[in-house]
């Protein structure tokens, strides 16, 4: 195998690392800040990708401004599913089921309204590819990746360095010691939550531009993006990135080297090898 | 004579009579095909034993444990790809029980690694099992188990029993289900499955009461994966065509939690009732638009049912049953309790009274802070030892190293001469040490008398249940707890819950009995009674370590006293000189200044 091929394929495991990273945020959050498995956060980023193709592909919108608008709505979806949880006290383990029953009721919403064909958005953000020496880089994946990297960095900053982050933080540890400091922890589960949701529509945007859609592809994703979730560590930002990095250039060396098929080995071996090495690390 | 087998036999006919009743229908079922019901039929309640199946080999693992397990799809399809494989070489019934074999082992292989980490995380261990079943899916996909195009098992050819192949199938189905349904039943009540809803509640308490966690929890996946494995390979036969896509899909430990979380995980038939639930209602409605308003319908139901019925249709049925039954607890004698007079000579104060327990230069850090520095310490026959020492001093720490709870980095624990350094807590337990917990720790989901027949069962008096259940009921009349044999933990208040904690120590029958602050939280009044209830247990014959800041307390009840500060013991001896000694006021006073 030439260099140019090796190097183009971990560029292009970089790039949906990023996008691992992108759809693990939300996730990561909700788990950490929360104690919800979300499930439904895919159910939500495929809605968001539907959306955008709905939007750009009959009404002509820019993908960007469709964004733009579905970031907005899916805070408030996020908001509310938050605020349902919170008054029937839903916790980690029934979670896992509740969400997924809204992902199983949100996929045949898509299936109902855009049957289970295939479609692909045959839009870009900007055409063509960055040439970066012999490699190429296709310029919607890298604004992607820009997102991806900028959301990631602009939370864990949230987290560290700002007075609802460390509420947030502390809110976690002894919920109501905290409230008798004055956390306002509903609010900010509900915030989380919102947020949450927010980057579910930011990550459906870049599904729908980079990938074709179908209903059933919820559940593609859904494995390796918890495998990410767990092996950056819950509630960490910067640490969803870089697995999810880590992830994505492990699955595109196994393809190029071994073979496509084997690919899913990589991201299920390394968490498992995590879960068994060091379970206290997540 | 006669009429005594007779008697016998009605006794058992009555003990068993659940299974009597689940041959019953299995008679029925089988002979069915003989009434010719059409074609439609029998696939119809194949699909609903297929699913009976697999719904109850998860809970007997992920509702009687409270491990969810994802990877059910993986059991099931080493099930699958077995009889693809070994179908066309070998009889069926052996191939059938290959099938079940094989994924036995693998469960077995998972439990050996994952269950060894103690505490692994309900959640991270679903996660793994999710995990298990993509790595296997793309193995099987990508070597010669399958290769990519799926298997044809056209090669596979039942036996015939009744005019076609396909109702073997259907009886092979039906004996999978009720078989399943049979074995959860005996584990529900039997011992085993005790000890797996004391794991599932508190696994730690529960290993500290008795229980054989680690050997519980891989029976569980064994069995569990065994079912599985049976099952999947029926089902191979009856589809007669596996792919990795299918067989291996996230769809079906989902259908299975759904099912299982909908009927109730928790109790042996409740995964079938969800069973026959879910499949009826999407067979009702297989064809175009009406599939997807039944995928949605599912859905709707999976949500609703987590909000509103947690404990799934067979909580809610035996819920409305307990409300109809008198309670059994205003029905027993409220009989005195029997206090056999045996306190010990006086001469137990003596240093000749051979040692019961023993620690030597036990050490533990947790992440560099020395918790136990060095602690030696002898527990001798039949006295009342009291432990004080400021908080953090490691109090707390000694007693979960004796008991097994955690396991020091270097010393020895001695019990009797016999070196339990590496043992661990359930054999601890048997050997006869107890101990209760500072902040009480019931298993919520059981009744009070439930919560004191674990260590009745599992303790050093290894009662079989009848006799546990004396055996608590003694023990909670002991403590005054009688009345609330019936009640769940969470019906009882503090004082209460601490005194379920040492019937719990009491219905265990133990030598040596660990008391971690039980006076810690409780008014004066409580207190009295508390103190005097440690002194009718020691009255018992039990030998007592007394933790307790009290200090009233302790030199009211203790015999000798030990000090510890920082992780070390700073004295020992007669309660009364012990606090006088310079070194046990400066830990808790600081040093004096001056001379003085």
């Amino acid at each position: 195998m030439s260099a140019t091929l090796f190097g183009q394929s971990v560029l292009s495991g970089l790039f949906s690392g990023c996008l691992y990273g992108l759809l693990g945020l939300g996730l990561t959050l909700s788990w950490r800040f929360l104690r919800i498995i979300n499930l439904a956060h895919f159910g939500l980023i495929f809605l968001a990708a539907y959306l955008t193709y709905h939007f750009v592909q009959s009404r002509g919108v820019s993908p960007l401004l469709a964004g733009a608008g579905l970031v907005p709505l899916f805070f408030g979806l996020g908001v509310a599913q938050q605020w349902l949880f919170i008054r029937f006290r839903v916790s980690e383990l029934p979670s896992v089921i509740v969400t997924f029953g809204l992902t199983i009721i949100i996929e045949a919403l898509i299936q109902w309204i855009w049957s289970a064909d295939f479609v692909r958005l045959e839009t870009h953000l900007v055409r063509g590819s960055l040439k970066i020496g012999s490699l190429l880089a296709p310029w919607d994946e890298l604004i992607m990746g820009g997102f991806a990297v900028a959301s990631c960095v602009a939370v864990w900053a949230y987290l560290n360095f700002t007075w609802a982050g460390k509420a947030l933080r502390a809110s976690l540890d002894d919920p109501d010691i905290a409230a008798a400091f004055g956390v306002p922890n509903r609010r900010l589960a509900l915030v989380v939550s919102g947020a949450a949701a927010a980057f579910a529509a930011m990550g459906g945007v870049f599904v729908a531009l980079l990938y074709t859609l179908t209903p059933s592809q919820i559940y593609s994703w859904l494995g390796v993006v918890i495998a990410v979730v767990l092996l950056g560590g819950l509630g960490r930002p910067l640490g969803v990135l870089a697995a999810g990095l880590l992830v994505g250039v492990a699955e595109a060396v196994t393809m190029a080297l071994v073979e496509p098929a084997w690919a899913p080995i990589a991201p299920f071996s390394l968490l498992i090898a995590v879960l068994v090495l060091w379970p206290e690390r997540i | 004579m006669a009429a005594g087998g007779a008697s016998i036999a009605t006794t058992l006919a009555a003990k068993y009579s659940t299974l009597l009743w689940l041959a019953a229908a299995l008679v029925l079922f089988a002979a069915l095909p003989l009434a010719h019901p059409p074609l439609f039929f029998e696939s119809f309640l194949y699909l609903i034993f297929f699913w009976i199946a697999l719904a109850t080999s998860w809970a007997i693992l992920s509702g009687f444990t409270g491990y969810v397990s994802f990877g059910h799809g993986a059991f099931y399809g080493v099930g699958m790809y077995a009889m693809a494989d070994l179908g066309p070489r070998l009889p069926l019934p052996v191939a059938l029980l290959a099938g079940g074999a094989l994924a036995a082992l693998l469960g077995i292989c998972i439990g050996a690694v994952v269950f060894r980490v103690r505490r692994l995380r309900g959640e991270l261990f679903a996660l793994l099992t999710l995990a298990l079943a993509i790595v296997l899916a793309t193995i099987v996909l990508n070597t010669p188990i399958d290769g990519g195009p799926g298997v044809f098992l056209s090669d596979v050819r039942p036996p015939k029993i009744y005019s076609n192949a396909s109702s073997t199938i259907y009886l092979a189905g039906a004996s999978v289900a009720i078989a399943s349904l049979a074995v959860a039943w005996l584990i529900q009540r039997s011992k085993f499955g005790r000890g797996l809803f004391a794991i599932s509640d508190d696994e730690d308490v529960a290993e500290i009461l008795g229980v054989p966690t680690f050997a519980s929890k891989l029976a569980a996946i064994a069995i569990s994966s065994f079912i599985a494995g049976v099952i999947g390979a029926v089902h191979a036969v009856f589809v007669s065509y596996v792919t990795v896509g299918e067989t291996f899909s996230i769809s079906v430990p989902l259908f299975v939690l759904m099912m299982s979380v909908l009927g109730g995980a928790r109790r042996w038939w409740g995964p079938a009732i969800g069973a026959i639930l879910v499949t009826t209602l999407s067979y009702s409605f297989v064809s175009g638009d009406f599939a997807l308003a039944a995928r949605a319908l599912i859905g709707l139901t999976l949500v609703l049912a987590s909000l509103f019925l947690p404990e799934g249709v067979a909580g809610l049925v035996e819920k409305a049953r307990r409300a109809w039954r008198p309670t059994a607890a205003s029905q027993a004698p409220a009989a005195e309790p029997r206090i056999a007079a045996l306190r010990p000579d006086p001469a137990r104060l003596d240093t000749k009274t051979p040692a019961l327990l023993e620690a030597r230069n036990v050490r533990l850090a947790f992440r560099g802070v020395q918790a136990l520095d060095g602690v030696d310490l002898i527990i001798r026959q039949g006295e009342i030892l009291g432990l004080v020492g400021p908080n953090g001093s490691g109090k707390s720490t000694l007693i979960n190293v004796l008991s097994g709870l955690y396991k020091a980095d270097s010393g020895q624990v001695i019990l009797e001469g016999r070196d339990l350094s590496l043992t661990p807590g359930h054999l601890r337990a048997r050997l006869g040490v107890a101990r209760t917990f500072q902040i009480p720790r019931p298993f919520a989901r059981q009744s009070v008398l439930d919560n004191a027949m674990i260590p009745a069962m599992f303790g050093a008096s290894a009662l079989d249940s009848a006799a546990a259940r004396k055996g608590a009921m003694e023990a909670l009349r002991f403590v005054g707890l009688a009345e609330r044999a019936d009640a769940m933990p969470a019906m009882l208040n503090l004082h209460q819950r601490k005194f379920l904690e040492l019937a719990r120590a009491l219905a265990s029958d133990a030598k040596l009995i660990m008391l971690d602050e039980v006076l810690a939280g409780l008014t004066p009044r409580e207190i009295a009674d508390a103190v005097d209830m440690v002194r009718r247990i020691h009255a018992r014959g039990a030998t007592i370590l007394f933790v307790e800041h009290n200090m009233r307390a302790v030199l009211e009840l203790t015999d000798r006293l030990i000090v510890m500060n920082r992780g070390r013991l700073i004295a020992d001896g007669p309660p009364h000189d012990v606090v006088r000694d310079p070194a046990v006021v400066a830990a808790y006073l600081g040093a004096p200044h001056a001379e003085g």
